[in-house]
């Protein structure tokens, strides 16, 4: 599938422009600039696509309009049918995802001598981070120091992170490398046995460590293994949908439901590790998704129905080089690397309109206006529209054989749909990436309720409101690892005196006494993608060409 | 966007008539269709491995696979998503297991049973060469295995075609971790990092950065920033 007619004619207008684009790189924008760009059409800036929260504890906080309106939901369980006196599984920890940082926390606490069920969505493993490509940030070149990652990350973060939090996450993170490496894990190595690492945009130091471009996968295999290996008992395609708590507000176990059965399942346990990622799927602002299938914030949708305390809700990540076609690739990723290298952004007529060194968020935000209020993006016959990240540079500046040498996986995927893009440019849109907030943890991935305790994307204030490139893969284990070690050591020991869901019923009530009614359930699940909701869609850019 | 006039193409999901829009992913066509995917269905970009599919294309005899949000639809395609596949996977303490021994026939002993057909070549979507790991596998070759198989998304499709009832994808995942436990050497720059930390040599740094005013660390990493070197 190369790039169809409509779309070859603006590729050779790009062609033509190349000669003139080398000579004359587009000028970085003033401060003043960025930021009335960044108010005009960066979507984190935009009022609107937000709303404050009307119930629950977490009452007045910003959150992304989409992810209001589940917490403002009933329960997706029908709360009559559940008989919580006989639970079907009783356990020390329950892990509630089956992700980098759910397997982690499963086999900690293995190995920490509890008994541990995890339960997820869909299979082990089917996670955001079996997809990262990037790498695990970690200080471990003698040039480096955990210092350093403290500085860089906190910077990253807009000063907002939890310093404690930081601490610990930058001090694990070299355990952790040499924990997956004793696992197995295949890192990328240079010859004397140090490891290969790299240095993604906001680090100081080249921390990122990689096994190609396959990192998370990699990484996903090896830990999967392991927990069959460990025999740890896991429910897949059971989903949690609520928390159960005790008469005095601590988390005892979690009630799940069966994707293949219909079927309720209750677990009691003595600890709960929710791991259950985040929100792209949701598609806030309309935007594509770099996300997997379940990325759908139930985490964030039990959390608050327990009135678990939420941070930074409203930032969300948007990438800018997400892939805008082939629609098989759609929203996924394409490493800044690219840029790095020489690889110009560039509209429908070959037409620089930023600089390719501008933050992450100046970028989307400049695609964003060029795509939609100037009405210069590239039309894709399915519907989409996009800028054109011009690769071919990369070899015209590096030479020859500079692109395949260093995106030799980029080169493979695309030249599976016919596009070379050593020679040829490819169509870019801002993708929605991470959720920057979270339910707030302590250093143990504990939150402020009493056996509850969050890992990865789903928990706030590792990354303050902006995370780092490879600072999520390193997240999720150190704070996987850091709460199946406490759960395992702390969970409750003396049998809940009773299984509850009347926070839920409160929750309802709330909404009823407030006026709230909608035809929605949560947490979501999956996402609905059936008939014409499974065709490709940009309703970001065709709100801001109205706005305007 | 505008609503396009799509070219609207026949396919069989499980033998029931539906039409679609031309080129959309087998995936997107069961969407269209109307089937909400529970079991089939993971990343949607090619990585997890959870959408493996066979599919017959029209008037083909063959049945062919490949991952559903990977591959395109064509007209009076033949579609049915795979829910799970069943395939065997020893238990083992890696770092109990010498990979220079037998032990690697003895944990999949049907290793043996390959009879060189290449169908699990022919099955893998992303184009690993199946086959020769397994070859690599019996003559104790673990590092070709790395090499050849590092690409797996681990969707099972090699095992369900393989007609000597071998679980390939099981058996590399084995030995590469075989290889990375005591094939890799130790990084001596991570084993000092990891005395440093354990010593508390950068614990009274860390403390003075967690009360820092915000405009010092700023300028401090404004500097660092300046003394970066090349990214890779």
């Amino acid at each position: 599938m190369a790039y169809p007619t409509g779309m070859r004619a603006s590729v050779e207008k790009v062609e033509q422009t190349r000669k003139h684009r080398l000579q004359n790189e587009f000028p970085r924008m003033t401060p003043d600039d960025k930021a009335s760009l960044l108010k005009n059409h960066h979507p984190d800036f935009r009022d609107g696509d937000k709303l404050n929260l009307r119930c629950g504890a977490n009452k007045g906080e910003r959150v992304p309009k989409v992810l209001a309106e589940l917490i403002e939901s009933p329960s997706r369980l029908n709360l009559a049918s559940i008989d919580l006196t006989r639970p079907d599984y009783k356990t020390d920890v329950l892990v509630i995802g089956g992700g980098g940082g759910g397997v982690t926390a499963a086999l900690t606490a293995h190995d920490h001598g509890a008994k541990v069920l995890l339960a997820t969505k869909l299979r082990l493993g089917d996670s955001n981070t079996i997809m990262a490509e990037g790498g695990i940030a970690a200080a471990t070149l003698a040039e480096d120091s955990p210092a350093t990652h403290y500085i860089d990350t906190m910077v990253g973060g807009r000063f907002k992170n939890i310093p404690d939090v930081v601490e610990a996450l930058v001090k694990d993170a070299p355990s952790i490398v040499d924990w997956l490496t004793k696992l197995g894990v295949v890192f990328d190595r240079k010859s004397e046995g140090n490891y290969f690492t790299h240095m993604p945009a906001g680090h100081s130091r080249k921390r990122s460590h990689s096994i190609k471009d396959l990192t998370g996968l990699e990484i996903m295999r090896v830990l999967c293994d392991e927990v069959r290996n460990k025999e740890i008992q896991v429910l897949e395609f059971s989903p949690a949908v609520e928390l159960i708590l005790d008469q005095d507000g601590q988390c005892v176990g979690a009630v799940l439901e069966d994707l293949d059965t219909g079927r309720n399942i209750v677990v009691e346990a003595g600890a709960v590790v929710m791991a259950t990622g985040g929100i792209g799927r949701l598609h806030p602002n309309g935007f594509p998704t770099s996300n997997h299938y379940g990325a759908t914030a139930d985490g964030i949708v039990m959390a608050s129905r327990v009135n678990a305390k939420l941070l930074y809700m409203e930032y969300i990540q948007y990438h800018p080089t997400g892939v805008a076609w082939p629609e098989q690739m759609l929203g996924l990723l394409l490493s800044e690397a690219l840029r790095a290298q020489g690889a110009h952004v560039v509209n429908s007529e070959g037409e620089p309109f930023v600089n390719r060194l501008e933050t992450r968020d100046a970028l989307a935000a400049a695609i964003l206006r060029e795509c939609g209020p100037r009405g210069k993006g590239i039309e894709t016959p399915t519907g989409m529209v996009g800028a054109w990240l011009d690769t071919p540079m990369i070899d015209i500046i590096g030479g020859k054989g500079t692109f395949l040498r260093r995106f030799a996986g980029i080169d493979h995927r695309f030249k599976k749909y016919g596009i070379d893009p050593a020679n040829e440019p490819l169509l870019i849109y801002p993708t929605q990436h991470y959720q920057n907030g979270g339910v707030q943890i302590n250093v143990h991935g504990e939150s402020n309720i009493p056996y509850l305790y969050m890992a990865g994307e789903v928990a706030g204030g590792v990354h303050g409101h902006n995370r780092l490139g490879a600072n999520s893969l390193v997240d999720i284990f150190v704070f996987g690892r850091r709460a199946g070690m406490h759960s395992a050591e702390n969970f409750r020991k003396k049998p809940a005196e009773k299984l509850s869901l009347e926070h839920v019923k409160a929750h309802e009530k709330e909404l009823v006494s407030l006026g709230i009614s909608t035809t929605v359930t949560s947490p979501m699940i999956l996402p609905d993608y059936r008939f014409e909701k499974a065709l490709t869609s940009t309703q970001y850019t065709s709100e801001i060409v109205e706005a305007e | 966007m505008k609503n396009k006039i799509k070219v609207m193409i026949p396919i069989y999901v499980m033998g029931k008539k539906f039409q679609v829009p031309e080129d959309l992913t087998i995936l997107k066509a069961l969407e269209f269709s109307g089937f909400k995917i529970t079991r089939g269905c993971g990343c949607r970009g090619g990585v997890c491995g959870a959408c493996a599919t066979v599919f017959r294309r029209k008037g083909d005899y063959r049945i062919a696979t490949g991952l559903a949000c990977q591959t395109v639809i064509e007209p009076e395609m033949n579609l049915v998503q795979l829910p799970f596949i069943s395939a065997r996977k020893s238990l083992y303490a890696v770092r109990e297991i010498n990979p220079d021994s037998l032990d690697i026939i003895k944990t999949y002993p049907e290793l043996m049973r390959c009879m060189g057909c290449n169908t699990c070549t022919k099955a893998c979507p992303v184009s690993i060469s199946v086959m020769d790991y397994i070859s690599a596998a019996i003559s104790g070759d673990v590092e070709k295995v790395v090499d050849l198989s590092i690409e797996c998304v681990m969707c099972g499709l090699c095992a369900a075609r393989c007609p000597a009832e071998i679980s390939p994808y099981n058996i590399a995942l084995f030995i590469r971790r075989l290889y990375g436990t005591h094939k890799l050497p130790k990084s001596p720059m991570l084993e000092q990092r990891l005395k440093d930390i354990a010593s508390g040599k950068y614990d009274a740094e860390i403390k003075q950065l967690k009360v820092m005013d915000v405009k010092k660390m700023q300028a401090d990493f404004n500097e660092l920033q300046a003394n970066k070197g090349a990214s890779v």
